[in-house]
């Protein structure tokens, strides 16, 4: 009887125990992962410039560093903000554009090529745009792109082609081809299928691929520094390198105010579209 | 034998004096060959294009193909690097004329066989409307492939000649004039101590730090995903949001918060967790050992959230008829685990999960940002946590060995091309390639 009696009982604890257990790793995470994110708030918040002396909850938390990156006339955070603008929004629209078309003509063409180029695709995506770097510096140095937002736009579509046609292709492959075939019978040409039928059906991927584009100058801060050398010229993510590359601790909180400026808008997009961004990337990968 | 004849060919010569190989070889000067065939609009646009290609380029070409043996002449007068640039652009030029001669041939030789057989050669607007229909996908790949020879193969194009050059910061380009060396560069890397030894640290650390980081990064994602996925846990939502947060947030900024965070003087984790714990700070900085324990900790908090992610997606997509049908078997969990959760979350993240190793084998910037490849290490040019790309980098950069740089860029390109490769035998697109 009394044993009987036990088994449940002991089976309620375990239970609880092990419910116990995860919600401690769950806690444990939360605190992993929140701490770093507060700590860089708190310390944009002291009033000395220094990474040495400054504390996670200062004494006077003041917004000073943030009054300093908008309005103090040695400030050029604005005009990073409105140069990556540029670039993001550019490469945004012409990328999108492009990749479009291409992802189209191998997605609904057979033409001679056509296998190559989709190799060289697959290949080309894989190679990191450092290794280009040298030879991109010299290339934009002889037509005179070095130092100017055109230049790095340009080398930024060129880099997003490979690899978002074959996200674009991908899905262009999983729209039925009897709709276009059909559009084809009733008289629509090339270009008209493309716009009228294809984009508007493909709209999720392109949402995807654009958002990414757009991200991309908000978070690269390595083929700016090789491409742009004067200050005025700079994007966010450069801008903000620069701050710490110099005197690593001695911006530090500046850099703090400026780094949340930049991540809390993205890191809310974010949010609000992962389960749109996880899916695009993961439909791209198995299905392209 | 006239019945052989056809049943060789399979089918009815209508026109049997209409010689293919005729037309073919009319078609060494361009357009002649679709003359042959009577489309003289063809054959003179053609023949007017190539003309206008051969006048405005062959000085080009020649000069550019000239400099790219000799790389310049005069010392201090020629840029070695613009022989090199413009070599390689007439290399492309040279390379897209070949293409389309030999489609020009092929071109009249396949019009040729068709007449042969009794087709009827299409007027002008027929004949503009074949060309439009087969010329669009051409048309509308041009733009994007354009941008793409300039801005990604052009430049991969140099990067592989600066190996087989002497360019280094003795013997730099205006003030110098460069010169083929053929595989000295590689030769060096291998045979001179100083070289070898660094690289061959640098490749070991580069493949443990992919598997090490990479790995924990995937078993980390796998755990939480289990564990929250337990339909007693509550709060799902919140616990996912916070979850996510180190992808949301760019990874430059949190890399170089954490970088301000382990720094061995006055950073939080030595002054706030291991000092007061252990009474002394550790090195994390500059100590090779702790700073590759550092990163690869930082790389799992910024790498595992993607994962999670991908992984709660197919959690929740596995039907739990399965464990049903497991619990009337009497399995345990462990074997509930290793045999319906893992494959099925395995099988269905495969591809993504090997992209994330290859996007870590070049993941520049945590190595970069943290504590830029170092700390140095004596004797060689690498830092004590600098992987093949940003040893690259630092090579480039900053002690101007470009030479060297471009040798071992052709290296990982390799490692990069033989990965690559690999991927392809295994992906499902292009198995399925030919089944639309």
């Amino acid at each position: 009887m009394a044993a009987s009696n036990r088994k449940p009982m002991d089976k309620k604890k375990k239970e609880r125990l092990e419910l116990l257990g995860s919600y401690t790793v769950i806690a444990i995470m939360f605190v992993i992962i929140l701490y770093p994110l507060a700590w860089a708030l708190g310390l944009s918040l002291n009033a000395g410039t220094s990474l040495y002396g400054s504390a996670f909850i200062p004494q006077e938390p003041t917004l000073e560093h943030y009054r300093w990156l908008f309005f103090d006339e040695r400030s050029d955070y604005l005009i990073w903000y409105r140069n990556t603008l540029i670039v993001a929004f550019s490469v945004t629209v012409i990328a999108t554009f492009i990749t479009g078309l291409t992802a189209y003509a191998f997605s609904r063409y057979r033409f001679v090529g056509r296998k190559n180029g989709l190799y060289a695709f697959l290949l080309l995506q894989m190679f990191p745009v450092l290794m280009a770097m040298v030879a991109l510096y010299i290339l934009l140095n002889t037509v005179g792109l070095l130092d100017n937002l055109i230049g790095l736009i340009l080398v930024y579509i060129g880099f997003a082609i490979p690899m978002n046609a074959f996200l674009v292709k991908g899905y262009f492959d999983t729209i039925p081809r009897e709709l276009d075939e059909s559009a084809k019978i009733d008289g629509a040409g090339h270009l008209r299928i493309f716009f009228q039928i294809m984009l508007p059906l493909a709209k999720p991927i392109l949402a995807v691929v654009a958002l990414f584009n757009f991200m991309a100058p908000f978070m690269d801060f390595i083929l700016p520094r090789i491409v742009l050398r004067s200050p005025e010229n700079f994007t966010l993510a450069l801008g903000l390198f620069n701050f710490v590359n110099d005197e690593f601790s001695n911006n530090f909180t500046r850099f703090a105010a400026g780094a949340i400026l930049v991540a809390v808008p993205i890191a809310v997009v974010y949010l609000f579209l992962q389960r749109y961004l996880i899916s695009g990337l993961t439909a791209g990968a198995t299905k392209g | 034998m006239a019945a052989n004849n056809q049943h060789d060919s399979g089918m009815k010569l209508v026109n049997p004096k209409h010689n293919p190989t005729v037309a073919a070889l009319l078609s060494i000067i361009p357009g002649l060959g679709q003359g042959y065939n009577k489309r003289f609009v063809k054959g003179a646009a053609l023949f007017i294009l190539f003309a206008a290609f051969v006048f405005a380029f062959i000085d080009f070409l020649s000069e550019g193909l000239q400099g790219l043996v000799t790389l310049g002449v005069e010392q201090g007068q020629d840029d070695s690097r613009v022989f090199i640039s413009n070599g390689i652009l007439a290399v492309i030029l040279l390379t897209f004329f070949i293409g389309f001669y030999a489609m020009n041939i092929r071109d009249a030789f396949k019009d040729a066989k068709r007449i042969q057989l009794g087709w009827q050669v299409p007027n002008i607007r027929e004949g503009f409307k074949n060309a439009w229909d087969t010329g669009f996908p051409y048309l509308i790949i041009g733009p994007g492939f354009i941008l793409l020879v300039f801005v990604v193969i052009f430049p991969l194009l140099f990067m592989v000649t600066l190996a087989f050059t002497n360019y280094n910061l003795y013997n730099a380009p205006p003030g110098n004039l460069l010169e083929w060396v053929g595989f000295s560069n590689f030769a060096a890397l291998f045979s001179i101590e100083e070289w070898r030894t660094t690289f061959i640290n640098v490749l070991s650390w580069t493949l443990v730090w992919t598997f090490v980081a990479t790995t924990l990064q995937i078993a980390l994602a796998l755990f939480l995903a289990t564990i929250v996925n337990d339909p007693r846990i509550k709060f799902k939502k919140l616990i996912r949001t916070v979850f996510i947060l180190p992808w949301a947030v760019p990874a430059f900024t949190t890399i170089i918060i954490f970088s301000a965070m382990f720094n061995d003087n006055f950073g939080v984790i030595n002054t706030g967790l291991i000092a007061p714990l252990f009474g002394d700070g550790v090195p994390w900085m500059t100590d090779a050992t702790y700073t590759r324990i550092a990163i690869i900790m930082i790389q799992v908090w910024l790498g595992f959230p993607f994962v999670y992610a991908l992984f709660t997606g197919v959690l929740q997509s596995i039907s739990s008829d399965w464990y049903e049908a497991a619990d009337i078997d009497g399995a345990s969990r462990v074997q509930k685990f290793r045999h319906i959760t893992f494959p099925h979350v395995m099988f269905a993240t495969g591809p993504l999960l090997i992209m994330q190793y290859s996007f870590n084998f070049n993941n520049f910037n945590i190595i970069y940002l943290f504590n830029q490849g170092g700390p140095a290490v004596r004797g060689q040019t690498a830092g004590g946590t600098d992987i093949l790309i940003s040893w690259i980098y630092g090579l480039t950069f900053e002690n101007q060995q470009f030479s060297m740089a471009a040798a071992i860029s052709i290296i990982l390109g390799l490692l990069v091309a033989g990965f690559a490769f690999f991927m392809f035998r295994r992906s499902r697109s292009f198995k399925e390639e030919g089944t639309f």
